[in-house]
């Protein structure tokens, strides 16, 4: 059952300099118990489309007229972009879809207790009383092991490390049961070794809850080891998916390819780092046709600077918006 | 390898290349100043601000009477506002005019005056006419105790805006000694501005010396100032006014009170702007580019010249701009009731001492036309002020 | 080009004490404690660590810029050689022209109100390098023209740049002065990958151009593995292994910096489940464990662990370890590929 169809999702702000395009005709699937990667690097879009799945995007945004996403829980579809009310989107936000932040400082509370921030929003959502609220929530506590649960839940935000304030968002994120759960950069603020055990516990709660996870990362490694599926953005658009293995191991578009051979390797400590020439341009300074030609080394002048590619298969389920790889298709 | 250039491969024209150019070099000032004009409130306030500073600054030229008792018309105390106008049933006329009168004393208004118009009688406005003598340096200071007075009169012009031919022109109307109310507030205006001016020149030198000191140095000299900053702030303005108001003897001259009032404004209110100052300081001296300075080996003089004081000049201009309204106000307040100015210096506090009587509020209301000017220029500077926070920190949404 | 040394760190101390309020006990954080370093000339030496590990202490007082508790650096080069622990203001003074300081967050290291031709010239003109305005203005040209900037560019200001681009300004502020020793603190973490590779390949290409000796501070353990010749390894302020690149990389000999290298997430989907799991946090600097200072996440912690802080000895060439039980660890487990 798809859980998840984005279709269209166009999104803009108005600003001091003018209406920048943040999101450009970026469109979607997601099933249940599946885990997409969102990649990309500053710029790209992901977080704030991981935000109009929510609609938390701030009031200067403007959509385009054919957006539409459409969210299919026990009742049935919802049409995001249609609701209006408060009430209608508390359906959305923090009760079938929840989200984790990257700073997990900044989504608590700093004078409410943990657990009176995790038994509010269960109140709130999923109409318990107190005491039920906060047996599950010091439950989710532990399951995301958080050592000493019942202590912790009485504890403020300031009190927990850095590792333990991220798990005690997921159990917040979690204790909802959503179906949908936003991931928006959780691990980038970790150490690494906390990265790891963030991850692995993150895997072992896909399989026991079956949600859908949207990971959004700039990290390819960690959608490697957590994502079935990935969609790569660039500046708004975008402009490869597919299943992970797929794309990592034979990346189609230039952008993909050029990020994955930026990319540290610890097997091969002798090639040289190759970034990808040039600058991410400035939203202010969006390039005419396809948005990465400005610093493609394939890039044909007269078509990729003119016209905007669009998503064309390039083997099953791996899709890809580039001139090149359309080309060679026709060839084949 | 590559250079970075420009990525504006888009087919840009050349005007919005120049455009982006000049965002990309425009300095603080520049970009404060494109964030306050697309301001509207605070722009139409900050023109209203500009013409009522030059109003009071021109006060003399733009007056046709002294504003003192030395150029009150005898023949229209207690007078209705006079509006020159340029038709009636007579005809119209180019040249502006107002219409001659009679006065005299009636048994019906209680023995007020009963003015009747007499339309026959047109009195015609000139521009640029002659009038009273005004001086722009004019010091006279007769400080008390001193063994000099300071006299010095220089450039002195007569040259008024209007005027009219026969009898007398008061736009706004006359109080009870025959005060032209419209030269009186001009001057009003200026009295107010220039208090404030004072005010908020001595608090800000004040607190920038200790704010700045305060704020630069931190540890046991920031405590020490602060408990002395917090101090002063908690001492009661009203009465501290009152005692001051007892202390100064009546032989004192007008200038000399008015000086006086103004320093004690700024003795009062130079806490609340040290403590911005300090905060401004602390915030900026943990920034990550004056350690780099303080890497090269850069001095103390050179992080506060070079980083310090452009970073919170805009903040501090604010600071100023909000600051005076209260000086004004303040001014104002202790004017009314008697403890702050006096004769023949004019403020806005001394015109409104005479409003305080039932008799002029209910047949006088001319008198409150000050009023709207004062409330005017109190919310010019504060949708400017307002308006100058919103523009001033034009790098806080250049973060990642 | 000499052989001795431009660091010589010896029993290094930085504490600092955090008071508890007028009559609360002090607390100290031991934010570096009797770190022994020795960083070659014209190395790329790396220092990684996670929070908490005192890497960014350490390298800051490397440049004199938090106090010494206690220990020496000695800095030298082919004309100077002096304690920093000891220095006299004048050497002081010195010393700044020497050594600078690259840092993390490109947004906050340049003052926003300063054209790019400013910041990169105020060291000049701080230090009094330069006599003339012409003389600065073709100093800061020549070495924005290394850092790959553009010359039109430095009429502008900070905020008409990417962070990539800022992050060259950085460097060319920093190497302006012509110094022989940099701390790169974090130079790249908050650059998006596709141009942290262009500022590292720049960084190399600079060190080898002009001679100069880095100490490239770093959470990072594959960037440090792509660019630095000598790696050291923090935790909790405590040096716990040090090594020449390839040999910490192909053996490592430490629990802990074997627990980093499996926690970096593999680009290889099917390589997952292998990582050693290190369970647990780093503990409070200020009052750290008695004995090994990892002993609490240890795998292998043992009795002898619990009690007694090993030491770096030498085991090996240049391959030093601190660790009381390596030479069995290392006999009985392969070295596992990141």
């Amino acid at each position: 059952m798809t859980l998840l169809k984005v279709e269209n999702l166009t999104l803009g702000f108005h600003t001091d300099e003018g209406l920048i395009t943040a999101v450009d005709d970026v469109s979607f699937d997601l099933e249940a118990g599946e885990v997409m990667g969102l990649v990309g690097e500053s710029g790209s879009g992901k977080s704030v489309t991981a935000k109009s799945l929510m609609k938390l995007n701030p009031g200067n945004a403007v959509y385009g007229d054919k957006t539409k996403i459409t969210l299919t829980l026990d009742d049935g579809p919802i049409d995001v972009m249609g609701l209006r009310t408060a009430r209608e989107m508390q359906v959305v936000r923090g009760g079938s879809v929840s989200m984790i932040f990257q700073e997990p400082m900044a989504s608590f509370a700093p004078a409410i207790t943990v657990g009176d921030q995790m038994t509010e929003q269960l109140q709130l959502h999923k109409n318990m009383t107190r005491r039920e609220a906060t047996e599950l929530s010091i439950e989710m506590l532990n399951r995301v092991g958080i050592s000493d649960a019942a202590t912790r839940f009485k504890q403020y935000a300031f009190e927990l490390s850095g590792g333990m304030r991220q798990r005690a968002m997921i159990a917040m994120a979690l204790s909802t049961s959503p179906k949908l759960l936003i991931a928006d950069e959780p691990t980038t603020a970790l150490d690494v070794t906390i990265q790891a055990q963030v991850i692995d516990l993150m895997k072992d709660l896909v399989d026991e809850f079956g949600m859908g996870i949207i990971f959004i990362t700039h990290d390819l490694g960690v959608i490697a080891q957590t994502a079935d599926k990935v969609a790569v953005m660039y500046l708004g658009r975008v402009i490869e998916t597919g299943p992970v293995r797929e794309v990592l191991r034979n990346p189609a578009h230039p952008y993909t390819q050029g990020l994955l051979n930026a990319l540290p390797d610890l097997e091969d400590l002798d090639t040289p780092l190759s970034p990808i020439p040039g600058d991410i341009p400035s939203p202010l300074e969006r390039p005419t046709g396809c948005v990465f030609h400005t610093r493609c080394p394939i890039a044909m002048a007269g078509r990729c600077d003119v016209e905007i590619p669009q998503m064309g298969p390039v083997s099953t389920g791996h899709e890809a918006a580039c001139f090149a790889v359309e080309d060679q298709r026709m060839a084949s | 390898m590559t250079d970075i250039t420009d990525t504006a491969v888009t087919a840009e024209s050349e005007a919005e290349r120049r455009k982006k150019e000049a965002y990309f070099t425009a300095s603080q000032g520049q970009l404060i100043w494109a964030r306050f004009k697309k301001q509207r409130a605070a722009m139409v306030a900050a023109t209203a601000l500009i013409v009522m500073i030059l109003m009071g600054m021109f006060a003399p030229f733009l007056s046709p009477y002294d504003p003192t008792i030395a150029g009150r018309d005898k023949q229209y105390e207690y007078g209705a506002p006079q509006i020159p106008i340029f038709w009636d049933e007579n005809g119209f006329s180019a040249r502006p005019f107002i219409y001659g009168f009679e006065r005299h004393r009636s048994l019906a208004t209680n023995f007020r005056w009963v003015t009747t118009i007499n339309k026959d009688d047109r009195r015609y406005v000139y521009f640029f006419v002659q009038g009273w003598e005004y001086s722009l340096i004019d010091i006279v200071l007769g400080l008390p105790g001193r063994a000099f007075h300071i006299n010095i009169k220089a450039l002195t012009f007569s040259t008024h805006l209007f005027g009219v031919d026969k009898g007398g022109i008061h736009i706004f109307g006359t109080d009870v000694a025959g005060k032209d109310i419209y030269s009186r507030t001009l001057h009003a205006i200026y009295t107010s501005l220039a208090v404030g001016t004072i005010g908020v020149g001595i608090a800000f030198v004040l607190a920038l010396v200790i704010g700045g000191v305060s704020g630069f140095y931190g540890g046991w000299i920031d405590g020490l100032l602060q408990m002395i900053t917090d101090a002063v702030r908690t001492v009661p303005a009203i009465p501290l006014f009152m005692a001051l108001a007892a202390f100064v003897p009546d032989t004192w001259s007008a200038e000399a009170r008015f000086l006086f009032i103004s320093c004690i404004l700024g003795l009062i209110g130079w806490p609340t702007l040290a403590r911005r100052v300090r905060t401004h300081l602390l915030t900026e001296r943990s920034q990550e580019y004056v350690l780099a300075a303080e890497l090269c080996g850069a001095s103390a003089g050179h992080i506060i010249r070079r980083h310090l004081l452009p970073s919170f000049t805009s903040y501090i201009i604010v600071d100023l701009v909000i600051s005076f309204p209260y000086m004004v106000l303040s001014e104002t307040a202790l004017s009314f009731i008697g403890l702050g100015l006096k004769d023949p210096v004019n403020s806005l506090g001394v015109m409104l001492q005479n409003v305080s009587k039932a008799d002029v509020l209910l047949n006088y209301q001319w008198h409150f036309i000050p009023v709207l000017f004062f409330i005017a220029l109190v919310l010019a500077f504060v949708f400017v002020g307002d308006g100058l926070r919103d523009a001033a920190d034009p790098y806080a949404s250049t973060k990642k | 080009m000499s052989d001795k040394p431009v660091m010589s760190v010896k029993g290094l101390s930085v504490h600092y004490p955090i008071s508890g309020g007028l009559f609360a006990p002090k607390v100290v954080v031991r934010a570096v404690e009797n770190v022994t370093l020795d960083i070659p000339h014209r190395s790329f030496f790396g220092l990684v660590g996670e929070s908490g590990s005192g890497k960014t202490t350490l390298g800051r007082a490397m440049l004199k810029a938090t106090p010494i508790t206690s220990g020496s650096i000695r800095y030298s080069d082919d004309e100077v050689s002096y304690d920093l622990a000891e220095v006299t203001k004048a050497e002081l003074k010195d010393y700044r022209k020497r050594a600078q300081l690259i840092f993390q967050d490109p947004y906050a290291a340049l003052s926003p109100r300063m054209t790019v031709r400013d910041i990169i010239a105020e060291p000049l003109e701080v230090m009094g390098l330069t006599k003339t305005r012409e003389e600065t203005d073709k100093r800061v040209r020549e070495i924005a023209a290394k850092c790959r900037l553009n010359l039109e560019h430095l009429r502008r200001f900070p905020h008409a740049f990417s962070g990539g681009q800022r992050q060259r300004i950085s460097i060319a502020r920093a190497l302006v002065s012509k110094p022989r020793f940099i701390v790169a603190d974090e130079s790249v973490a908050a650059l998006d990958v596709s141009i942290q590779a262009d500022v590292l390949n720049l960084l190399k290409s600079l060190q080898e151009e002009l001679g100069l000796t880095f100490l490239f501070i770093s959470h990072d353990l594959s960037v440090i593995a792509h660019i630095c010749d000598h790696v050291a390894v923090m935790y909790l302020g405590r040096l716990v292994e040090t090594a020449p690149t390839r040999a910490l990389f192909a053996a490592p000999r430490h629990p802990y910096t074997k627990a980093l290298m499996s926690a970096i997430p593999s680009l290889d989907p099917d390589h997952r489940g292998q990582a050693q799991k290190l369970e647990g946090e780093i503990p409070s600097p200020t009052n750290p464990p008695p004995g090994c200072k990892f002993q609490t996440r240890c795998p292998h912690a043992i009795d002898i662990c619990r009690v007694e802080e090993p030491l770096l000895e030498h085991s090996g060439l240049e391959h030093d370890v601190a660790c009381h039980r390596w030479e069995e660890l290392a006999a009985s487990l392969t070295p596992e590929p990141a």
